[in-house]
């Protein structure tokens, strides 16, 4: 049976660079998958791109093509990626260059575009999804709108030969399942197998995520050597079956407990995850051991896809200013408790406008509240560092309440140490469904 | 004892809404999952952190539940004033769940991680 070998060479926009180069070089991989963009990411890149013409790709890209670009060659992996981000086209440019230095020709990069839907959406009557209102309604805070677009384009590109596909806002398990329909064949209506496809993308798409990163708990769960943890590669037949491993050597283990937690990873409804290709089923899944570091998992199936694309909504809110100090030895918690209200005290003196305002202990009760950090007792921890943080409307009023925690120092408890602070501007991200007809994509070719 | 002793998890976010995995390390475990930890379980052990509903998914071939829980990030990860904005650390926090001891794996410390 045909066997196509893909591995995920990031699982987010500032992923470790080597473990990639370790794919590329010794995965003997077919296709080498780079996730780099979260719902934040897009909405910054389009103001980038707002200012420069030729920006908003990602910040990486040029690094991580220098690094994989020639044993890619080497080996006859082709390369997909959403590292357009907000602009797939100058990406695609920028890669070209880069072959080019490396003396790399006759490289074909696919750019795909029409995630881009600002100007369809903007001052429409579709629903924001968190809030209920319109689209309209956001007004002039709204910056960016990008369709979540599927895997037909990426597959069409690999058709026509491209070696390396550059997207902005695809979905990220499509990134996986756009090769494997290219490799394979399969109809765009072939449920099942699609859904199985979005599983494997699914459980490849953070990268280390499957590999033994973000699962070491000590006396629980161990994980051998995660400074080389190597990245996930799938092992894909014909029929959709799948065994999951990583590179030979690296650190990191595959394990069917690894690959429960990343299958169940953000995802809702197990036996309806929304893509734009296919209404997933993981209700059935099951994984089993087939050997050191190779998992199979099968069991997931599809249903007809849904008339609509979710679109991410960027929009400007505001600004948060954010201070912070520490306190230590005996009596610690107290004298940050004492900051906190002296603080609070100052903001309203002084008058600084805020509409949201909060007081956090770290080390005592920042993560998850006064009561639950104090289940079990709770405890006298050596250290707590202060944490101030604000929503405002102008950058000067964020800017006032890091202030108010650095004059600290001088006026207020004792032992305080090690201001940080902090302002920032936010960009919220809101969500809507559009139909699918609305969205055009295109493919443009540059070859080096 | 504690959930941390039959099961792991995961934590998720999308927009407002966190999800939670809690997956047991041995199978014999799944039915004690399913009658102690239910979705007003968890709604009341997160307390004020969550202000929407919580939703149980029950996933028997992987020994596992997922927990969908709305409101539960200060509003969402690129605008909440918490610390930990993309809530990962709720995992953590429901591990610590009390539970009876009926498990019929327990060992503790585990010391062979899951393999």
């Amino acid at each position: 049976m045909k066997q196509v070998r893909i591995g995920a060479g990031a699982g987010y926009s500032g992923d470790r660079i080597e473990p990639a180069i370790e794919l590329a070089e010794k995965g003997g991989l077919d296709y080498l998958v780079f996730e780099c963009l979260a719902e934040r990411t897009i909405a910054l890149a389009q103001q980038a791109k707002l200012k420069d013409p030729k920006a908003g790709y990602d910040p990486l890209l040029a690094e991580r093509f220098r690094a994989v670009l020639r044993p890619c060659r080497q080996s006859g992996t082709r390369i997909v990626t959403n590292m357009g981000a907000a602009n797939p086209v100058a990406g695609a440019e920028r890669i070209r260059t880069i072959a080019g230095e490396l003396g790399l020709t006759g490289l074909k990069i696919a750019a795909v575009t029409g995630d881009d839907v600002l100007s369809s959406v903007a001052g429409s009557d579709y629903r924001v999804d968190e809030t209920g209102v319109s689209v309209a309604d956001l007004g002039g805070s709204l910056i960016s709108a990008n369709a979540y677009i599927g895997a037909q384009a990426i597959a069409e590109a690999l058709a026509d030969g491209a070696d390396i596909v550059i997207t902005g806002r695809a979905a990220d398990p499509s990134l996986f399942v756009g090769p494997l329909v290219h490799a394979f064949g399969w109809a765009r209506d072939d449920w099942h197998r699609l859904g199985q496809a979005t599983l494997i993308g699914h459980l490849l798409e953070c990268a280390g995520q499957v590999t033994g990163g973000y699962f070491a708990d000590p006396g629980y769960k161990s994980v051998p050597d995660l400074a080389r943890l190597g990245f996930p590669i799938a092992e894909v037949g014909e029929d959709g079956s799948v065994v999951v491993t990583k590179a030979a050597g690296s650190g990191g283990q595959v394990t069917p407990a690894t690959c429960k937690e990343q299958i169940l990873y953000e995802i809702h409804d197990p036996a309806r995850y929304l893509t734009p290709d296919v209404v997933a089923d993981f209700s059935c899944v099951t994984v089993e051991e087939i050997g050191f570091d190779r998992v199979r998992v099968q069991g997931a199936t599809g249903h007809p896809r849904t008339g609509t694309l979710k679109v991410s909504l960027g929009t400007v809110e505001g600004f948060v200013g954010e201070g912070q100090i520490s306190y230590a030895g005996p009596g610690a918690r107290a004298r940050g408790a004492l900051a906190l209200e002296i603080v609070r005290e100052r903001l309203a003196l002084t008058g600084v406008r805020t509409s949201e305002l909060r007081f956090d202990l770290i080390g005592a009760n920042a993560l998850h509240g006064e009561r639950l950090s104090n289940h079990g007792g709770g405890h006298e921890p050596y250290e707590v560092r202060v944490r101030v943080a604000g929503r405002t409307d102008s950058l000067i009023e964020a800017l006032r309440i890091g202030n108010e925690v650095e004059t600290l120092y001088t006026n207020g408890p004792a032992g305080g140490g090690g201001v940080t602070k902090s302002a920032r501007e936010v960009v919220g991200i809101l969500s809507t469904l559009i139909p699918r007809e609305r969205v055009a994509t295109a493919i443009h070719y540059v070859e080096s | 004892m504690k959930l941390r002793e039959i099961a792991h998890s995961r934590t998720g976010d999308k927009g407002n809404t966190s999800s939670i995995s809690v997956i047991a390390y041995e199978a014999a475990d799944y039915a004690l999952l399913l009658r102690q930890v239910t979705a007003e379980r968890v709604k009341a052990h997160f307390g004020e952190l969550v202000a929407g509903e919580v939703v149980r998914y029950e996933i028997p071939s992987l020994s596992a539940l997922n927990f969908v829980l709305r409101q539960a990030l200060g509003g969402g990860v690129t605008r909440s004033l918490t610390l930990d904005t993309h809530g990962k650390g709720l995992s953590s926090a429901l591990l610590d769940l009390d539970i009876p001891d009926e498990s019929h794996s327990r060992t503790t410390p585990r010391q062979d991680g899951d393999r």
